[in-house]
């Protein structure tokens, strides 16, 4: 089925409420996409998950995108069918300030360690999920690295976090060459 | 409790093996002939066979397999991989130190029984490497624990490695090591 | 005479004196530096938990006492072997072969009252349990699942106590 397909099976199915704004493939889009409205995500997968010639039955990634000039969190679901062998894209856009979205868990069970890193790295919350903690970065790690405004700490746990420039360390003091000349 | 006693101890940089602790005071042991024969014997005995601790992080691992390998053999040296750092005299630091993995190599080479040496081995061990602009890269292994020996690369061959190994040698055998030893007793 | 035990009690001191004059050389020669972090139980870099002690698997003592049962017998078969060739020179082979398949018979009872008994096995089953002994490389015949409460083993032994 091709995007359009897919996007006008669930607009019926679903509401123009739970899917909307539907991007098809262009130069600045290489997947087409649409967005899903944060807390109708649960069904929407549901749906694509259990109907018959849509079957998608591969979640192949979950990650997330921080717009500050938006002021949104955008978290992408990259959806994979392995029968009808063809691909989905959603994006749902979360507020920047309190992002909050129910997790999908249920529906696929990769989306558990997918989810924590989208929590690890960007900070967004999900509801429902069994065991949100951070994945990749230690666990008691102030921040999200992968929002644009993050700062990095002066240190952890007494480790520094920068490490002077060896250059600037050993620099050589060259004699003036007027000094030279005289 | 046992975390955070790991947590204070990293602000305490550890003590190698060649640290002032263990430096020679002079006077405590007589230096005669025998003195220097024994040393002599003891650090052969000791640049042969150095165990090192299998401790690959990252792509420097597979070189690191590479020169435990036939072709640059690091046996043939005396060096066999252990795998635990209480059976282990160095460190061979092998790949990305990640902030996470740096609170576990400090409490690594706090549990090697001395006299313990580090090879810091790759770019990202030495400094940080490809990787020092990022967030969860600690900038090189010495910012953690005391290095004897750095072997630049990314990933250093296998002969660079053992190029390093034999830094390693050269410093054992020019040690005092019963002058180290009984110097530290005698400190306290 | 003497001279042999002489020879075990040489063989003896070497062996006692390798031990243990490696082990003072080691502590006059290694560093002792013992400090809190040092002591700490190897947890592969991790912060240890829990205590290292835990309860073994009691089928690890079942399966060394049938073993030691069988080397014995085996140590005591060795020495038959060993002279049985002179036996036979002297005409009483038969009579060294009939005693010696009777210590083996004898033990034999005793291996096949633990094979009937199911400790050969890992997962030891009751007679007449199906869980036990389990076939899986029938396609026909499914697995027994394992059920918590075997009510359907328990009453065959009833009936077979009764």
């Amino acid at each position: 089925m091709t995007p359009e397909d897919i996007h006008e099976k669930l607009k019926t199915e679903l509401g123009e409420e739970a899917v909307f704004d539907f991007h098809p493939v262009s130069t600045k889009d290489r997947d087409a996409w649409l967005q899903v409205a944060p807390f109708e995500i649960e069904r929407v997968c549901e749906y694509l998950k259990t109907t018959k010639g849509l079957s998608f039955d591969y979640l192949e990634c979950i990650t997330g995108v921080d717009y500050p000039d938006l002021k949104k969190i955008v978290v992408v679901y990259h959806l994979y069918s392995l029968t009808q062998k063809h691909r989905i894209v959603l994006k749902v856009f979360l507020d920047r300030e309190d992002p909050t979205m129910p997790s999908i868990v249920n529906v696929w069970s990769a989306a558990n360690w997918q989810e924590r890193e989208c929590f690890d790295l960007l900070g967004v919350l999900f509801e429902g999920h069994p065991d949100l903690r951070r994945l990749l970065l230690p666990d008691d790690w102030e921040g999200h690295p992968l929002r644009k405004d993050y700062e990095e700490k002066e240190e952890y746990h007494g480790i520094p976090t920068v490490r002077p420039n060896p250059i600037d360390l050993f620099k050589i003091q060259i004699p003036a060459k007027e000094a030279k000349a005289s | 409790m046992a975390t955070e006693q790991s947590l204070l101890n990293l602000m305490a940089p550890p003590k190698g093996w060649g640290s002032p602790q263990y430096k020679d005071d002079g006077g405590s042991v007589i230096q005669t002939n025998v003195d220097t024969v024994l040393n002599a014997l003891l650090n052969w005995g000791r640049s042969n066979s150095i165990w090192y601790m299998l401790f690959g992080l990252a792509c420097c691992a597979i070189e690191l397999m590479h020169t435990g390998g036939p072709r640059a053999d690091l046996d043939r040296f005396g060096a066999v991989p252990r795998p635990s750092p209480r059976s282990s005299d160095l460190f061979i630091i092998a790949g990305t130190l990640t902030y996470k993995m740096a609170l576990r190599v400090k409490r690594l080479y706090d549990q090697m029984s001395e006299p313990r040496y580090v090879i810091s081995m790759g770019s990202c061990s030495n400094c940080g490497g490809l990787f020092q602009y990022a967030y969860s890269v600690c900038k090189g292994v010495d910012q953690i624990i005391p290095v004897d020996v750095y072997v630049p690369g990314c990933p250093p061959r296998p002969e660079a490695l053992l190029e390093g190994l034999l830094k390693v040698q050269e410093k054992i055998k020019s040690e005092k090591f019963l002058q180290m030893r009984y110097g530290a007793s005698a400190n306290g | 005479m003497l001279m042999a035990y002489a020879s075990v009690a040489a063989f003896f001191l070497v062996a006692i004196g390798f031990i243990v004059g490696s082990m003072v050389a080691g502590k006059l020669l290694r560093p002792a530096n013992l400090y809190a972090e040092k002591l700490e139980t190897y947890e592969c870099g991790e912060a240890p938990v829990g205590p290292a002690w835990f309860n073994f698997n009691p089928r690890f003592y079942i399966i060394a006492l049938i073993y030691i049962i069988f080397d014995v017998e085996i140590a005591f078969i060795y020495p038959v072997a060993a002279v049985f060739k002179r036996w036979v020179d002297q005409g009483n082979g038969l009579f060294a072969l009939v005693e010696i398949l009777i210590f083996v018979a004898i033990l034999m009872l005793g291996l096949v009252y633990v094979w009937a008994k199911g400790d050969l096995e890992w997962i030891r089953s009751i007679k007449g349990d199906p869980r036990g002994i389990q076939n899986t490389h029938s396609r026909t015949r499914p697995a027994t699942p394992i059920v918590a409460e075997p009510a359907a083993a328990r009453e065959p032994l009833a009936q077979g106590a009764e």
